[in-house]
Formats: C-alpha cells, structure tokens, sequence
C-alpha cells in the first residue's frame, strides 16, 4: 500500500514537473536528459525496477554532487523513462519516440539482450550514442556498432568460468576434466543461450560430455522434467540461466526434487534473492556476477564498491543485498558524466568519441571499450554461497575463501 | 460511392500520405498505427462478418515475418550462419540485395500464410464457438513455441534484420507509406468484398451455419477465402513490421498471442464489429488511447487503459459505431419516422 | 529423444517421479479451471482475468505470511479476501456483460486483467515472489523419486476442494439454484431464483477459487505480478479440451495435460512442454469433431 502512494506521490510529482517545465528538451534548462525505454510493466520488469534504481541512484548522487560542468556551465541529470512491456518492438518504437519527438540525444540502454539488439540498429541508424549496461549477449558486438558502448562483460563469460573451475578441481581431486558430465537449462532468450554458447565452447574444450540441454519455458515456472531428467543422469556440473525466475525455479525445484551435484551454477542470483528465500538449501551455488562490493574499486563519486553498497542498501530498504544490474547501471551514469567532462560538447560526434576513449575506474570496475563497443578492462567473477553470503571464490587473483566442493546437498 | 464519400476518402487518403512531412518525428508511430488499422479490419472479417471469432490470426502475422525475413537473408547468406549466437559472419547488404530481398520477401509473406491459411480451414473450422477460439489461439502458441526451438532460424535469440540502406528520414517514411498501403489496400479490397455476393454468403455463415448449408451455400469454401484474405494482408503486415523493427525474436515480436493477438479483438469490438469502419474506428481509438497513456501516465498505463476498455465495454456494448448508429440513425442513412403527420387524417 | 526414452525404459522408476510431478501439476491447474469452467458455465462469461485472479490470491498469501501467518492457514483468509473482491468486481462490471455474446466479456475481462497486473505491480512491487511453507520431502527408492510435502498437501487441498464444490453443487439449495441457472436462466427465474445473486455467488466463490490456488502456486511455484495470462491461457486450454459443461472432465483433463506436460518435457527437452499441450489440444478438439462428424453421417 505504502508502495501505491509513494507511487502516486511520484506520479503527481512527474506531472507537476512536466506541467512546470513544459516538454523536456535535452541540455536546455541546465538540464542533461538522457533518455531510456526499461521493462517497467512485463516479465522483466523486476530487472528492469534493478537498473532503473541504478540510474536513478547515480543521478542523485551526481546531481547532489554538483552535477556536470560542460563549457564552463554546470548541468543537472534527468532521466526521461518509457515503458518497453519487456518486448523488443517496443524498445525500438520508443527509442523512435526519445530520439525523434522529445529530442533526446544521450541514451540508456534497456534491460535485457532482446530488447538492447532492438535499440542498437536504431541508435546507429540516428548515430545517437547509447551506454548500456544489461545486454550482454555477444551477438550485440558482432554487427559493428559504433554507437553503442557497454560497461558490462560478455554473457559467455558468465558460466565458462564455472566449466574451468570444475576441470581444475575435478584434476586437483584425480579424476580426468573429460570425465565430467554436464546438465544444463538455459531460457529461451539471447541472453540465456549466448551464456549456454559460452558454456559449450568451454565444455568441448576439456572434452566433457553434455547430457541434459535443455531451453525453460518461459512463461510458465516449472521445470521439474529437466531436472527428473537430471536425476536420471546424475552431471556432475549442473547450470542453470533465466533470468531473475530461472533462478528462483531452479534453486527452489531442486532442493524439492533433492538435487544436487558436485558443482551447482546459475545466473541472476543475486536479484532472485536465493540467500534470504530458499535459506539453506541456496547453501554452495556458485553465481558468476558483473561486481562484487568487495572487489578493490573506486571512484570518486561513490567511493569503493563497498561505499556503494553501503550507500544503495541505505537508500532501497527494500534491496537486501545490490544485484550487479543495478551497480552497472549506476556505472553507465558514471560513464556519460565522464565523457560530458571530456568531450565538453553536447555535440553527439565529439560524445561518441570521448565515450570510445573511456579509460576510467569506477567502483564498479575498470571501463575501457574495444573497437566494438563492449567492456575489455573488467573482469567477471564467480560467488559461492557459504553460510548465506555471498563470497568470492574465483579467479584467484581476487577470491577471499576457497571454494567448498563438492558441493554438499542441502538437508 | 457517392461523391461526398469519395471526397471524403481523398482527403482521409491525401491527410494519410502528407503526415510523414507535417509528424516527421512520429512517422514510426503513424506507421504502426496502419498496421493496427490492418490488424482491426483483417480480424472483422472472420469475427465480425462470418462470426468466426479467432484468437489466432497473428499467427500469419508472425509467420509472413519469418517467411520475409528468411527471404531476404537466404537470398545472399546462409541462414543458419547468419543467426548463429556468435555472430560468425560480417553481415553487409548492398541497396540492391536489400529491395530485392525485401519485394521477394514480402511477395513470399504474402502466399506463404495464403497457404498456411487454408491448410489450417481444413483442420479447423470444424470447430465453432469458443472451440475454434482456443484452438486458433493454441495454434499460434505452438507455432510461436516451435519457432522458438528452431535453431536455423535462430531460435529465441532472434534474427537481426538486414538495416534499411537509406537515411534516417527515408526509412521511416519508407515503411510509413509501405504500411499505409497494405492498409488502404486491404480497406479497399474489403470495401469491394463486402459489395459483392461474398458478404451474404459469409453474413449467412454467421448467422446460422448449419442453414446456410443446408441451401446450398459451400461453407467451407467461403470460410477457406475469408481466411485466407485475411492471412495475405497479414502475412505482408509481418514483413513489415518486422523490418521496421530491426531485430525479431518468435515470442514478443513474431507472435505475441496475448498483446497483438488480443488487440485486434479489443480494437474490433470497440470500434464496432461487422461494420466496414467499425474496426478501423476502433484501431484509432484504441491506438491513440495506448500512445497517450504511454506517454503521460508512466506506471499507471494498462490501469488507465484497461479502466477505459472496461468502461467502453460496459456503456457501449455495441461499439462505438453500434452505439453511434443508435444515437443518430441517421448519420447512417436510416431514417426513422417521426409522429405520423395530421394531413394524413383528410 | 531416443535416450531420454531409454531411460524411462532402464529406470522405469523415473516414470513414478513423472507422474508425481505432472498429476501435483495438473492438480493446481484444475482448480483454476474448475472455476473458469464454473462461472463460464453458469454466467457464460468467459473470464480472461482467471490468472490475475490466482496471482492477486498468491500476493494475498504473501502478504500475511509475512505478518507472520503460515502459508496454509493464510489459505482461509485469503480465500474470504478473494470472495469479496469477486463481489465487487461482480457488482461493478460483471453483471452488465452477463449473457452478452462470446467476446464482449472476454473484452471486459481483458481490461480487468491488464488493470490489475498494474496494481498488483504498483502495490506489491515487481519482485518474484515465492512462499515458504517450512515443510520437508518425501523420498522414495532411496532418493530415486522425490516429492515434497508441500506437494502432496497442495494436491490434497485440491482434491478436498473439488469434492466440496461437487457436494455443493449436488446437495444444497444454492447449489440447485446454480445448476438450475446453468441450464436455463429464464427457466430458473420463473420458478424463482434469484439469477442475479447465482450470478455473483457463482463469480464470487471462483474469485475465491482462484485466491486459493494463488496461494498454493505461491508455495509450490513463482508469483511475479505480470505472470498471470500463462495461468489463464492454461485454464482456458484445459475447459475447452475438456468439453464445455463437463466438470468432471475439466478435472480429468487437468491432470492429464499436467502428465503430459512433464512427459513431452522429459523425453523432447523443456522447450517444447508448451507446445505438446497445446497439440495434445488441437488434436483432442480435431478427434472430438471428427466424432461429432461420424454422428451426424450417422444420423443421416
């Protein structure tokens, strides 16, 4: 209920700010507006509440800040939203609708690979530049954007990790890395199944043996015949992608259909909450993540990762623990603040190439774009769930506790 | 056609062409708001003139997508390169392998769902009712699921379409007036329908099956065309919308049974079902309410939208056309008799 | 395929686990259906708000459980909630598209359930939500084949249920009444029932239906505000699979379709559970039509 009036009060807010304003225009009025159609209503539209919180956060921070100086002359950040029903044709009819009728010319991305391959060909087509954070899928890179930069790693790179992890401890244990079977269920999205391309490569890379490959449903919540299948074929290396409800659906339906393997991998855990809804039984998943609040970034905007954390989780009681989306999202602003300063134009050209010569830290990690537009300079790593945190247990270099393995089944 | 009326159709038609120049900045919009035009005007047919109410039109819609799009990449690369998830190949489309791509595609989008069409009259219109209903709508789930799990088309990741060769400005007024014209074509065509022998026999459908076979009429022969009019202006709606978007993934894009699937009834049934212009009435109304609350009621949009369908529905069950023609007759050219006048009496 | 098969075939103690699975399923499912098929039956109104009718009841659900009330006892408040709701809702739309053609309440339906997938947002946010019902596993076969208790409970919630609404539907007055309006309502007011307070009992106790199933998918499943059209499409596919009018059936082909759904699952692979239901339906729909067919050649 309290979320209803907060929300009509924000909604009388909007409309008096519109009604004072009139229709916003970008860089008028001291104001930078960027611009972003985010899944508000749909399936995705808790992730898309994650990265919205993210940008809206960073704002905040920056405009409290001081906000950006551009030519001598001091700018405010706003945000302008649009609703995408987390489907890709509407993201492209409403970057339409930013870029030709309310005249914004710096972008967001959207949530989700689907819809962040919908906005790319129109950002190109407009020569707009975009910064997003949410897509990952490495089909975004292929096509030689030039207008679009992501701060987020590759999605292969989110379980190949996890394949490496268990050919070196299966060696470390004596047994061959080729021994090893894998099961695995991916959602049938380009996110899902550019994170299962990631996995196979790996996999026929140690010679291990794919025997459940599966693609969820997507509407409906259940996938307990893939994982009766999973018990008739006992991998030894189980993973799992489908967003925020392939998780919840994995970690819940195997703990009741009393799964388990050695090694237990899925994306998205963080926002599915598994720590504090599935409690014990989310006891030794290992979730890859963009960030982590205790890796040893920092800016000086919002400090270190933990600084971030702190100051996230003070802000959004509702918010238990950050999910990265949200911390790269805030990156994003961090990003577009950052090229402003350097380019001092609003010329989108001039943006266009300060954003491609980002070279900068931020407390969510090192941005640095290649020639296609994606992040080379940040790693991913991989967390394990022990005694209900999340702690990170590879790559070495930044691990803080070994990883437990096998993993034990959970009582 | 009377000369008010054909006055009246140039000027709708020379307003139509002129908006890309006087909204440039909203030719998109424009262009799918034809599109949903199409989409009304095409479900009337089955539902409002034959009472064959399918869920399951945008099956064509999705499949006149695909086939288009299937089209226009295999004309120059493998397909199956083409939507790998990797991305193997470096795509690069010269103008002419474009717009031949494109007419050969939409040529294709066209008979493809014409074929697919009467392949589905033979399996379905057993059914009636309800029954027909839910068996068009599992249709396009299954079709919608099955695309999904093909890997040659790209499966759910989606394809990303060949881009439009022109400028900004020319894309957009492109498929502004592409769609128009599948959508004026498709009035026209109905308007000429509907004026022949063809509207009896298909009113007669609906209103009692069973007699209208009974005197003679071949049903299932007038069913199979009626649906298969509408698949061919669908097929071609999917081609182009599906180009005008740039990227199409099978289960929000190609076939999304329970948001397109769902408005073209919505629009139908507001506007007034059965009627030439009811469903074109409709699509306006609903379209423009869509993009209004879109824009200014962020966060509260389906409540402000489905607040206004409910109310539609529970004052105007006959439409708004239904509900005008009521009102003012004769605005329709009923004329009704007023008090019988006293010179009769001598 | 071929191994997935031959698993079933090697271990045929998997086909137990699939059963279990596919009937705990097909359970949930009926219920849902059971109401649609209820209030289709009896009002003719085609509710396409069934989904957000069981997503509202498994907020409901959440909603206490977290004031600390335990996801099965919450079952009889959320069930009375949902009562009232259906109610209103009966009073402020429903009743003025009663007995109207096929697609006029599915158009008011429509609205509602776009209407309250954005409240529902609004007020409970868009988190996936799941309940925890705190309860343990059952294993059989040495942990061959497992189902949770929460399972075996819910299918038993349902199953009482169902025997309930059949008692009613048989035995009391009220019941009478609704049964009598199902088949002829003009009939039915001649002799002096109150169709309109049928009408909105009949609503009233599906609404109520529904929030019941919501809180039981809310244990055994995910609730997310906007998830609710999977469960109303599934409804939908199982009333008219199983004849409309026939309320065994609906039952009967609840369970069946959620079997059917775990074996297309296991032996073609997850991405194609969906679309074995829903040719499992056309061919049912084509197979009934041909028979309709035969009788009618018969006939003649």
């Amino acid at each position: 209920m309290k979320r209803l009036v907060t929300h009509s009060a924000r909604l009388g807010a909007a409309i008096a700010v519109t009604l004072a304003f009139g229709a916003p225009a970008s860089a008028a009025d001291d104001v930078i507006t960027l611009g972003s159609a985010i899944s508000i209503t749909g399936k995705y539209s808790q992730e898309g509440k994650n990265a919205s919180d993210g940008y809206n956060f960073a704002v905040k921070r920056i405009n409290e800040m001081g906000g950006v100086k551009v030519d001598g002359k001091t700018y405010k950040l706003a945000v302008k939203y649009y609703d995408d029903e987390s489907t890709p044709a509407r993201t492209a009819q409403l970057l339409e609708r930013i870029i030709n009728q309310d005249g914004i010319k710096y972008i967001l991305g959207p949530y989700g690979s689907g819809p962040t391959k919908a906005a790319a060909p129109v950002i190109e087509k407009y020569k707009i530049p975009m910064v997003e954070a949410e897509g990952a899928s490495r089909s975004l890179f292929t096509q030689g954007y030039r207008y679009m930069f992501a701060a987020l790693s590759t999605s292969d790179q989110y379980l190949s990790p996890v394949i490496e992890l268990a050919a070196e401890l299966a060696q470390k244990s004596g047994k061959k890395p080729g021994d090893l079977t894998i099961g695995m269920a991916f959602e049938n999205d380009p996110f899902s199944l550019d994170v299962r391309q990631g996995v196979v490569d790996e996999a026929k890379k140690y010679g291990m043996k794919i025997v459940v490959d599966d693609k969820m449903p997507r509407d409906l919540s259940d996938i307990s015949a893939t994982l009766t299948k999973v018990k008739a074929l006992r991998p030894d290396v189980l993973a799992f992608s489908g967003h925020t409800k392939g998780a919840t659906t994995a970690a819940r339906q195997m703990k009741e259909l009393g799964v388990n393997a050695s090694i237990v991998a899925m994306t998205h855990c963080e926002s599915a909450k598994l720590t504090t809804q599935f409690g014990a039984a989310s006891e030794g998943i290992l979730c890859p993540t963009q960030w982590a609040e205790t890796l040893k970034y920092k800016d000086n905007v919002f400090g270190t990762a933990m600084d971030y954390n702190k100051a996230f989780l003070a802000a959004h009681k509702e918010y238990q623990i950050v999910p990265y989306q949200v911390a790269q999202a805030s990156a994003v602003i961090e990003i577009w603040a950052d090229a402003f300063r350097r380019a001092q134009s609003f010329d989108t050209e001039k943006l266009r190439d300060a954003l491609a010569a980002t070279d900068m830290q931020t407390f969510y990690g090192n941005i640095k774009f290649s020639e296609v537009g994606n992040n080379i300079a940040k790693p991913m790593v991989l967390r394990q769930i022990q005694d209900g945190k999340y702690v990170v247990v590879a790559p070495t270099k930044y691990a803080s506790e070994p990883v437990v393995y096998p993993r034990k089944a959970p009582q | 056609m009377t000369r008010k009326s054909l006055a009246l159709h140039l000027a709708l038609l020379a307003v139509g062409i002129a908006a890309p120049f006087l909204f440039p900045a909203h030719a998109v919009q424009f262009a799918i708001f034809w599109i949903f035009v199409l989409f009304a005007q095409t479900w009337d047919t089955m539902g409002g003139q034959m009472g064959y109410n399918s869920l399951g039109n945008i099956t064509f819609f999705g499949f006149g997508m695909y086939i288009c799009a299937i089209a226009q990449i295999a004309l120059v690369y493998n397909v199956g390169e083409y939507t790998a998830a990797t991305g193997a190949i470096k795509v690069d489309f010269t103008d002419q392998q474009y717009y031949a791509g494109l007419a050969l595609g939409v040529f294709l989008a066209a008979i493809g769902p014409v074929i697919l069409a009467a392949i589905l009259s033979w399996i379905l219109f057993g059914l009636r009712g309800p029954y027909f209903a839910i068996g068009t709508l599992g249709v396009a789930i299954a079709a919608a699921e099955l695309t999904s799990a093909w890997g040659w088309v790209g499966g759910g990741s989606g394809i990303a379409m060949p881009v439009f060769p022109g400028g900004p400005g020319m894309r957009e007024r492109f498929f502004y007036w592409a769609c128009m014209l599948a959508a004026v074509l498709c009035y026209l065509f109905l308007r000429w329908l509907y004026s022949t022998r063809f509207s009896l026999a298909i009113n007669a459908i609906r209103d009692d099956e069973d007699k209208a076979e009974a005197l003679g009429l071949h049903t299932m022969r007038y069913k199979t065309v009626a649906w298969s009019v509408s698949a061919f202006f669908l097929g071609i709606a999917g081609a182009l919308f599906g180009n005008m978007t740039g990227f199409i993934e099978p289960l929000e894009t190609a076939y999304p049974t329970l948001t397109f699937g769902i408005f073209m009834v919505a629009m139908t049934l507001l506007g007034g079902k059965g009627t030439l212009w009811g469903p074109i009435i409709g699509a306006v109304v609903f379209y423009t309410l869509r993009e209004l609350t879109w824009t200014y009621l962020l966060g509260w949009q389906y409540i402000a939208l489905g607040v206004l369908i409910i109310v539609n529905v529970v004052y105007f069950q006959q439409g708004i056309l239904g509900w005008l023609r009521t009102r003012k007759p004769e605005w329709f050219g009923v004329r009704i008799e007023t008090q019988p006048t006293k010179v009769a009496g001598k | 395929m071929w191994e997935n098969l031959q698993i079933l075939g090697t271990a045929p103690v998997f086909n137990i686990q699939l059963w279990l699975n596919g009937l705990s399923v097909g359970a949930v499912f009926a219920l849902a259906a059971y109401g649609l098929a209820l209030v289709w039956g009896v009002t003719s109104v085609k509710n396409l708000a069934q989904g957000d009718f069981v997503m509202m009841g498994g907020y409901l659900g959440y909603e206490l459980s977290r004031h600390g009330v335990h996801p099965i006892a919450a079952i009889v408040p959320v069930a009375v909630l949902m009562f009232g709701y259906g109610w209103l809702i009966y009073k402020l739309i429903i009743r003025r598209v009663i007995q109207l053609d096929l697609f006029t309440s599915l158009l008011a339906t429509f609205g509602l359930a776009i209407t309250m997938q954005q409240v529902m947002n609004l007020v409970f946010g868009p988190d996936v939500r799941t309940l925890k019902s705190g309860f343990g596993r059952f294993e059989m076969f040495g942990g061959m084949v497992d189902i949770t208790q929460i399972r075996v409970i819910a299918f038993g919630l349902c199953a009482v249920l169902a025997v309930a609404m059949v008692l009613f539907l048989r035995k009391s007055r009220m019941g009478q009444a609704i049964r009598a309006t199902a088949q002829d309502p003009r009939a039915a007011r001649v002799l002096g029932v109150n169709t309109d307070l049928v009408y909105a009992l009949t609503f009233s106790i599906n609404s109520a239906i529904c929030g019941v199933t919501g809180v039981i998918i809310a244990m055994i499943w995910v609730i997310q505000p906007f998830y609710g059209i999977a469960y109303s499409v599934r409804a939908f596919v199982i009333v008219t699979a199983a004849g409309l009018g026939n309320f065994p059936g609906v039952i009967m082909t609840a369970l069946g379709l959620g079997v059917v759904e775990q074996y297309g699952g296991f032996v073609l692979g997850a991405q194609f559970q969906q679309a074995t239901v829903v040719t499992l339906l056309l061919v049912i729909l084509i197979w009934r039509q041909l028979l309709l067919r035969r009788q009618r050649l018969a006939l003649q």
